[in-house]
């Protein structure tokens, strides 16, 4: 059978970005330990909308840890308790009987909420369009077996590319710095030829985009690879440090 | 009668495409900055469509539900993409690739359309390597394969268990390319709301700006929608929560015909439902067939004591195990169409075979594959898939075998469109899982990603020029038209009329109760009579839908309970549709299984000469019955077979 638990939950509400928030205190019983994080706070919902009141918004979508959309600060980590999950992916198993729960937005200058627990992560996709690519329209490129790549590479492009774009980093830095991310999609790209030719390019361009966006400096703390759904190594913030300083020399 | 023209080009199937693309007419580069499209969606098929056609020089406005293109559900894929390389030298060409979509679609799709989709699959593939999408290679540093359902050779292409999300990224990189060239102006957290007509023609659309609440009109030559399928009608698929079928929806009211609505795709290897509060359905990829083998216990008292948590499936001897896959079909094992597998897991769990708490599970087993490979290799291939399951079930794959049971995953049918992705409005396309065009009744492993793709960079920016090169004198449309005010005075009603309600129920209860129904008469199994009760009891749904909804807040306001009832109240009437589809097509096709037809193994029973046509569906306003256009499919090229996957 089903093990069931009680909480308390102390949810950040906030009607819009320029008015001031608050804790609201709930308390939810009989929560399946089967339950997501998510799930619970569906039935919260129900709930509150039940009682004629607005339901929490959060931002969410896929419900299976990939497309990034949900955020959360649960218990002063991003997602959570647990290790490599979104907070789709959190179960109420990894909470006790009788706990108290607090719940925020995403909290960084780069990342105004828009309500509640919703924020705007639009500075994401303006460093994206900044260099985030290789130059390539569609059709006219060479076959794909054409360009060998060794598979050393390969993988380790893919590790990069596994980025989901949440914004944890961003929300568990004490810099607000966005460098885990602008890292990733760098060292994706310049790990693969068909990236290398406008590598220099591309450091510059999304170093620049993220600091007139107000993005902190990364200070090396680690707090974004340690609460990192995705496992993102700061290794990749290592070599998007070498391929920048190397762009800027041969300027 | 109205008559349908799918407008199929002349001459042999290997050369219509090629003939279409010499023949067509095209948009000179002074002309393409004079025109507007709006694309409706940035999924693989949107976000591929809006950077191509912003590449050529079209202006170009794109309509994001989300906060990011990157959202889009596309990018839960797992498995893979298909493509007719052979790389592997293992027999595969253009044409098998053509024949194993159509047969896979138990021959209800149309020759040329599945023909042009293989031809362009291997462009795909350059393409997005071109873009640094980091596709698993071999150590020589070539592309590596692997195979999926529905295919005797391995011409699936993957990024670990991440095809899908590596996919998206790559058009969604060549989109944010655009933006920053500003030939794509992007929209964030848009809904459309309404499709506008003008003389005949799709000019705009009223999309509902999600942060304001406002209702805004956007007017363009052309609209595209790319928004996806409608599996979420069944409340509990493996869809995204922000997956539906408004935007299609709205079109089929605006006169485009709504095709094969009931052909919708049950996954066999879906994580089973768990209990009430559960929100949504988690898949575990197609690929894990390649190593996992599926079993049930062969004596019911096992599996009773397995249900009732007496005994471990580890516990149940070889010799006692059904892998009822291998069994039934020998040629194509555990690697059967998805359609075929779920009907067999349905069949072992109805007879008593189920495992699991409640019955309905079968079991996905890597014991054989970590003896002959190693727990490493099989760690290396699904290790991200197994930690999902873990998280998710708190079992370890490793050691105890993963339970599975199917659950709705795709949908075949949508707009129809004819070979230029033209709607039956002038003006308007649907691209992608949004069309109903070329899966037939079942669509194969690793073939949505290749479908999508294909008609957001390599279909849609051809054929949507040979509409646009008469619209060079047409001038930039005001919003300011009589037409928007009307569109927009519709919704602006809908919207007061849902506030107004005030009634008991929440839009969730209302749309599990619509899951509810849709699952058990318009699911797996389907028969006449269990669709005619289906529709009365959807005829209820709606009826309380619309007397006893409850909505808190404001109608001009962020309202994310408006915005899931404007969706539940189309699902109720796209889950009518259906229900009135499967009941009008008296055969088993694909997905479509009416218990009716079957052979006296239990296969799907098709009934070519009576049903061999897409069915079109056209609306004919509220209360009326939609009327049904058929378009006959003719098979030129190919003869149809029984499908059979046993030798």
């Amino acid at each position: 059978m089903d093990k069931t638990i009680n909480v308390t939950l102390k949810i950040w509400r906030q009607k819009g970005p320029k008015v001031k928030g608050a804790f609201e205190t709930y308390k939810l019983d009989n929560i399946s330990t089967d339950s997501s994080f998510l799930e619970m706070l569906d039935i919260l919902n129900e709930q509150l909308v039940s009682k004629g009141q607005e339901p929490v918004v959060f931002d969410h979508d896929c419900r299976e840890g990939i497309c990034g959309a949900c955020s959360l600060y649960i218990n002063g980590h991003p997602h959570g308790p647990d290790d490599s999950v979104t907070t789709c992916q959190l179960h109420m198993r990894r909470f006790k009987d009788g706990e108290t729960i607090t719940i925020e937005p995403w909290r960084s200058a780069g990342f105004p909420v828009i309500r509640d627990l919703m924020v705007d992560r639009q500075a994401f996709e303006k460093i994206m369009q900044s260099g985030g690519y290789v130059s390539v329209n569609t059709g006219g490129v060479p076959d794909a077996n054409a360009i060998g790549i060794s598979k050393i590479d390969a993988d380790e492009a893919m590790d990069s590319a596994s980025c989901i774009g949440c914004g944890a980093c961003v929300a568990a830095c004490k810099n607000g710095s966005a460098m885990l991310f602008v890292s990733a999609k760098v060292s994706q790209l310049a790990l693969l030829p068909q990236g290398r030719i406008e590598a220099a390019r591309r450091a510059k361009a999304m170093v620049a985009r993220m600091d007139e966006l107000g993005f902190g400096n990364c200070t090396n703390t680690g707090a974004c690879e340690a609460e990192c759904p995705k496992n993102v190594s700061i290794t990749n913030i290592a070599r998007l440090n070498r391929e920048f300083i190397s762009a800027k020399l041969k300027d | 009668m109205t008559k349908i023209d799918a407008k199929i080009p002349q001459g042999p199937l290997a050369e219509k495409w090629s003939y279409y693309k010499s023949h067509q007419k095209l948009v000179n580069p002074a002309n393409k900055r004079r025109l507007d499209i709006i694309v409706v969606g940035t999924g693989l098929a949107g976000a591929s469509a809006a950077a191509s056609l912003g590449e050529l020089g079209f202006n170009v406005m794109n309509f994001c539900i989300s906060d990011s293109p990157r959202r889009a559900h596309s990018i839960a894929a797992q498995g893979g993409i298909n493509a007719a390389k052979n790389y592997q030298n293992d027999g595969d060409s253009v044409y098998r690739l053509f024949y194993d979509t159509i047969k896979g679609g138990d021959y209800r799709a149309r020759e040329a359309n599945v023909y042009r989709l293989a031809e362009v699959s291997n462009d795909i593939i350059d393409q997005c390597v071109a873009q640094g999408v980091p596709f698993a290679r071999e150590y020589g540093g070539l592309l590596d394969n692997r195979s999926f359902g529905g295919a005797q050779v391995s011409r699936t292409f993957y990024a670990k268990g991440q095809t899908g999300q590596q996919l998206l990224l790559g058009a969604y990189s060549a989109l944010s390319r655009q933006i920053e060239k500003k030939t794509v102006k992007l929209y964030t957290r848009y809904e459309m709301v309404d499709l506008v007509v003008i003389d005949g023609r799709a000019r705009g659309i009223i999309a509902r700006n999600l942060v304001t609440g406002k209702l805004e009109r956007f007017a363009a030559h052309a609209v595209v929608i790319a928004t996806g399928g409608y599996g979420n009608t069944f409340f509990l698929s493996t869809n995204a929560m922000n997956c539906n079928g408004s935007a299609a929806w709205q079109c089929y009211k605006k006169g485009a015909y709504f095709a094969n609505p009931c052909m919708a795709q049950i996954h066999p290897t879906c994580i089973p439902v768990h209990g009430e509060f559960q929100s949504k359905l988690t898949l575990m990829s197609e690929s894990l067939r390649n190593d996992g083998r599926i079993w049930v216990p062969k004596k019911k008292e096992d599996a009773a004591a397995i249900r009732a948590g007496k005994m471990k499936p580890t516990q149940i001897k070889e010799e006692d195990r059904d892998y009822y896959l291998e069994r039934r079909y020998p040629a194509f094992g555990n690697l059967v169409p998805r359609d075929v597998a779920s009907r067999a897991a349905k069949e072992r769990c109805d007879a008593g075979f189920g495992v699991g708490n409640t019955g309905l599970a079968v079991y996905l087993d890597f014991s054989d594959a970590i003896n002959r490979l190693g727990e490493n290799v099989v760690r290396a291939r699904y290790g991200n898939l197994f930690q999902m399951y873990e998280k998710i079930v708190d079992d370890n794959p490793y050691e105890t075998p993963m339970m599975i049971y199917p659950a709705i995953h795709y949908t075949m049918g949508g707009t129809w469109v004819d070979y230029e992705l033209q709607t039956s409005v002038p003006g308007l396309f649907a691209i992608g899982e949004a069309n109903f065009s070329d899966h037939g009744a079942n669509r194969l492993g690793a073939s949505a990603l290749m479908q999508g793709l294909a008609d957001g960079y390599f279909v849609l920016p051809y054929t949507i020029q040979n509409y646009l090169a008469d619209q060079i004198r047409v001038p930039r449309f005001s919003t300011e038209l009589p037409e928007f005010a009307s569109a927009e005075k519709e919704i602006q009603d809908r919207i007061a009329k849902l506030m107004s309600i005030k009634g008991k129920r929440t839009v969730d209860s209302i749309h599990k109760e619509l899951g509810l129904i849709m699952w058990d008469f318009v699911g797996m199994g389907r028969n006449e009579e269990g669709l005619k009760t289906a529709i009365e009891k959807l005829k209820a749904v709606k009826k309380e839908f619309w007397s006893n909804v409850f909505i808190p807040g404001s109608g001009s306001d962020m309202n994310t309970e408006l915005e899931k009832a404007l969706r539940v109240a189309d699902f109720i009437e796209i889950g009518e549709l259906m229900a009135r589809d499967a009941l009008d097509r008296q055969e088993s096709c694909g997905g479509h299984f009416r218990e009716e037809y079957q052979t006296e193994e239990g296969e799907a029973l098709r009934q070519d000469d009576k049903f061999s046509y897409v069915s079109c569906w056209k609306y004919m306003g509220e209360g009326q019955d939609p009327e049904l256009i058929k378009e006959p499919l003719d098979y030129e090229f190919i003869v149809r077979q029984q499908r059979n996957y046993k030798a």
